[in-house]
């Protein structure tokens, strides 16, 4: 099953999506596309997992970690499916991130690697947008660079754990305005699925909700206002968004 | 004014109290708000003092341009008399007094001379951390473990504070004072940070800003056993006792 967040009418909705990929109340009504917003599916902790496949650490000149290089995003930062994504005046590189996002579905604490993947409720799209300009060496990737008002797009939905047969086996795609720009598979993950679920949750309590950003391979590149970013994960879903400029987006924060 | 929150049949009432004696600081006290909380480290200036040589070295190469910012996640807030759970086989464990910017409006881009507009009041934060013997990653494993982060007991509203660029903050582990700093050491006021942090990040009702910690120098080192409390002049007092994981 496929389930997501909308807001229809003012109202957050909790829906389903169907095979033709339609959005279906609670009623039991299907809802036509742009009478409604898509919102994020989940809402919990954010941890990111920073080079977590080989050639993408290559591509940044770093030798892969020893251990997961998690970093977290506070929910400011988070947006749904087909919203707008704004790029800072005056930086040299912006550039998105596709990752295959794991989200708990029970409170896993101390989770051994063998029963890790029980403690899955279901997967998702994330773009994990960054602003190159903005990084230092102080808890790096610092959350300026990261965690900023509306740079982290997720969804269209939640997948449920039980329809991805493999999820150590999808494809990654992002295009830019159609052109396809970056390409990888889950099965390059340097921190498989289970083991990141062991090591986090050996750090801390996870609670249904919680979203896991896997990490993304190489194939980065820089987007500007007006671009269409479309990431997707084989099976999982397509995740679309569009840059504009900080001047576009001034105007609409002060509308509000 | 403060603004405190309630455990009753296990759900979180939100109250108010004109005077801080009403409210009964028993085990059904939760952290008085539920927003994110986000820190600031590096905020210290004698904190910084001890650590400008490195900041020109490797993997640093310069001082930070910017705040240096954390995120404390929820599995870590607790609140008043709720105890700090630490491991014994991580090395020492360090208090981290601070004092707790409350939101009180959706806040984007606030100016300087604004802040103090969208903040509703001030708090008690124990920012609990491992040693941190580097500065270059994110600190998940050092500040993210389950009730790393005391909060409480209450919120007072900023009209009470007269100046929150100076209240003096002393740490007390069973019964002695350990501690003693002021805000008036941080780098970055008050002010300065709810509109840094706003340029980027909106901030919403009940989000909690830690000004900033000092240096984990041993006085600050808290173990099973211990009793940790946290006293900021005119904002509150917050105690927890300390046992082992």
């Amino acid at each position: 099953m496929k389930s997501a967040r909308i807001l229809f009418n003012h109202e957050t909705l909790h829906v389903t999506v169907n095979e033709k990929d339609q959005v279906v109340t609670q009623e039991g009504k299907v809802l036509e596309e742009g009478s409604f917003t898509w919102l994020p599916p989940c809402d919990g902790k954010i941890f990111v997992l920073a080079i977590n496949y080989a050639d993408h650490a290559a591509e940044l000149s770093f030798k892969a970690p020893d251990e997961p290089l998690v970093f977290l995003k506070n929910n400011n930062s988070l947006i749904g499916h087909n919203q707008h994504t704004y790029r800072p005046d005056n930086v040299d590189y912006m550039h998105y991130e596709c990752e295959l996002v794991v989200v708990i579905g029970k409170q896993a604490k101390n989770v051994s690697v063998d029963d890790a993947m029980d403690y899955v409720g279901g997967y998702t799209v994330g773009n994990d947008y960054a602003i190159r300009d903005y990084l230092e060496n102080y808890y790096r990737p610092n959350l300026r660079v990261k965690s900023r008002d509306t740079c982290t797009p997720i969804g269209p939905y939640l997948v449920d754990a039980k329809d991805v047969k493999d999820p150590h086996n999808l494809v990654l795609r992002t295009y830019i305005n159609g052109e396809l720009k970056q390409e990888g598979n889950t099965k390059d993950l340097v921190f498989n699925i289970p083991q990141l679920i062991a090591y986090l949750s050996d750090i801390m309590t996870l609670s249904p909700g919680d979203m896991i950003f896997t990490g993304t391979p190489e194939g980065l590149a820089d987007v500007k206002s007006g671009d269409v970013i479309t990431t997707e994960v084989e099976g999982v879903g397509i995740l679309k968004n569009t840059i504009i400029s900080e001047t576009e987006y001034l105007k609409t924060i002060n509308k509000q | 004014m403060f603004y405190y929150r309630q455990k009753e049949s296990d759900t979180a009432i939100e109250k108010t109290a004109q005077a801080s004696v009403e409210i009964p600081l028993d085990d059904t006290v939760l952290p008085p708000t539920s927003g994110s909380v986000i820190g600031v480290a590096l905020n210290d200036k004698a904190l910084v003092k001890t650590l400008e040589t490195s900041f020109h070295e490797k993997p640093h190469v310069q001082p930070p341009k910017t705040p240096v910012l954390y995120i404390k996640t929820d599995n870590t807030h607790i609140g008043y008399g709720a105890p700090i759970k630490v491991p014994t086989d991580k090395g020492p464990i360090y208090a981290g007094p601070s004092l707790g910017i409350v939101i009180g409006k959706q806040a984007t881009r606030v100016s300087v001379e604004n802040a103090l507009d969208v903040i509703q009041g001030f708090t008690v934060v124990n920012e609990v951390s491992l040693a941190e013997t580097s500065f270059y990653r994110p600190a998940v494993k050092a500040k993210c473990r389950d009730t790393f982060c005391p909060i409480g007991p209450w919120v007072i509203d900023k009209e009470s504070v007269q100046n929150p660029n100076s209240l003096t903050i002393r740490t007390v582990i069973n019964d002695q004072q350990v501690h003693e700093t002021n805000t008036n050491q941080l780098i970055y006021s008050i002010e300065e940070v709810v509109s840094y942090i706003s340029g980027f990040m909106t901030l919403e009702a009940g989000d909690i800003i830690i000004a900033g910690t000092p240096l984990r120098s041993a006085e600050l080192e808290i173990k099973p056993g211990d009793n940790v409390m946290i006293d900021i002049q005119g904002v509150g007092r917050l105690s927890n006792p300390v046992e082992m994981e």
